[in-house]
């Protein structure tokens, strides 16, 4: 080895921690050895590159822990926001008034003229009813409007071409994983469940949305149980079946008229109330299924699009479209 | 403190909701992973319909289904957070399924649902 001097120099310096600075000051001979590329050069230049002043060498260790550092940081700091949080909430939760009691300021007025006045304004039984369809009807409009969006964006977010949908949505095959052939495709206990729910639920969703005047339900509830019978169908049955009476082009539709029926009516509401018109709709015998007047179509359309919607969610991100 | 402790007694669902919200919060902020993220996130939603559903209640009151034609104010419950709930369900189905549609994509592209590594991934494919 030519650079002998300075290596045995070096191990002086790792086994008694004696270091001088004239002791590493190389001969030119040494310094000529040094710039040939053996192991052990290699490994003397990254010793002496790393004699950096302390800042330079932060930044290094930084760069190597930094991430670490943070990451524990960022836990520190997330219990303790967490923690800060719940605790301001619940100071907050005690100073509310009492639970239950009808002296809470969120009963006021405009709860007993909604409570009072619900049969003879809107014709509905239900006052939850006649609040979000008639009173506040254009804050459900934005609801409905709302899950539109959501379904479009999900559309474009995940929808694969039918010609490519071979493999569900993935469009790479290797990236399938073993959880579809396990899809129960050809379950007899889930046909025969389906079977006997399938139907019940459509018929449960539809009771629910007629009798949404007069009793708990409505638009929403009787829309999310026609979809969940819609999904229960595909998945007992596969697509091929659901797609003989629910397909792509019949889900646009059903979703557009929908939202289009639900919009023109509600301006008729907005146009009427705004200009001071008496309204002629007949608001039907409160407690009977034709009542509420025009809630009962209202909750009709929303019924039909929330029911489109969910089934149009599980369709797409099971295979990528409907 | 004693007041402070009777009346968390007192308000018990509405303690109860907070506490989840911070579950929730916690879950959003201390999981890598984007579903437990997205899972999270409906803890906080659920917490605040308590939340809600609690402050419309009036001990011993009726829903307000309106029977017999008895219409009086002082019968029922409170409507209003039962409206408010709804929308905030129909409103956070909708986040969540746009959320699971983007977690879809990225893990389509990254092949990992692990926030850091794609955060990782997406600088190194952008330099």
């Amino acid at each position: 080895m030519r650079n002998d001097g300075a290596f045995a120099r070096l191990v002086r310096f790792v086994e008694d921690g004696t270091f001088q600075e004239e002791s590493f000051t190389l001969s030119p001979a040494e310094k000529a050895a040094l710039d040939t590329d053996t192991p052990e050069n290699r490994w003397l230049t990254s010793v002496q590159h790393s004699e950096k002043p302390v800042g330079a060498r932060l930044m290094s260790w930084f760069a190597d822990k930094g991430f670490d550092l943070f990451n524990n940081l960022y836990r520190i700091a997330s219990v303790f926001i967490c923690v800060t949080l719940i605790g301001v909430l619940l100071t907050v939760v005690s100073f509310l008034p009492a639970f239950g009691s009808a002296d809470n300021p969120a009963v006021n007025e405009v709860v007993e003229r909604y409570v009072s006045r619900s049969i003879e304004e809107t014709g509905t039984t239900n006052a939850v009813a006649g609040m979000i369809s008639a009173y506040r009807g254009f804050d459900t409009l934005g609801e409905a409007h709302v899950l539109f969006v959501a379904a479009c964006s999900v559309i474009i977010l995940l929808r694969v071409d039918p010609s490519e949908r071979k493999h569900g949505r993935l469009l790479n095959p290797d990236l399938l994983g073993e959880d579809l052939d396990f899809e129960p495709n050809t379950d007899l206990i889930l046909r025969k469940a389906a079977k006997l729910l399938v139907p019940l639920s459509f018929i449960f969703g539809l009771y629910v949305i007629l009798n949404g005047t007069s009793s708990p339900g409505g638009g929403f509830s009787g829309g999310a149980l026609m979809g969940a019978g819609l999904i229960l169908s595909s998945t007992a049955f596969g697509f091929k079946r659901t797609e003989r009476f629910f397909g792509d082009e019949m889900y646009h539709v059903v979703k557009t008229a929908c939202l289009t029926v639900y919009a023109l009516l509600m301006a008729y509401f907005i146009f009427m109330g705004a200009n001071g018109f008496e309204d002629h709709v007949w608001l039907g015998v409160p407690g009977g299924i034709v009542s509420g007047g025009l809630i009962l179509p209202i909750n009709a359309a929303v019924g039909f699009e929330v029911a489109c919607t969910m089934y149009c969610f599980y369709a797409l991100f099971r295979k990528g479209g409907l | 403190m004693p007041d402070f402790l009777q009346n968390l007694l007192t308000n018990y669902y509405e303690t109860a909701a907070v506490i989840l919200f911070g579950i929730g919060f916690t879950t959003l902020l201390m999981h890598r992973n984007l579903i437990k993220k997205i899972v999270g996130l409906n803890f906080m939603d659920s917490a605040v319909y308590l939340f809600l559903a609690s402050k419309g209640y009036i001990a011993g009151r009726l829903a307000p289904i309106i029977t017999d034609g008895d219409s009086d104010p002082s019968k029922y419950v409170n409507p209003i957070p039962t409206g408010l709930v709804l929308t905030g369900i129909v409103v956070s189905v909708s986040v969540t399924a746009f959320l699971l549609a983007l977690t879809c994509r990225l893990y389509d592209r990254f092949h990992t649902l692990d926030i850091d590594e794609i955060t990782h991934l997406a600088r190194k494919e952008r330099d």
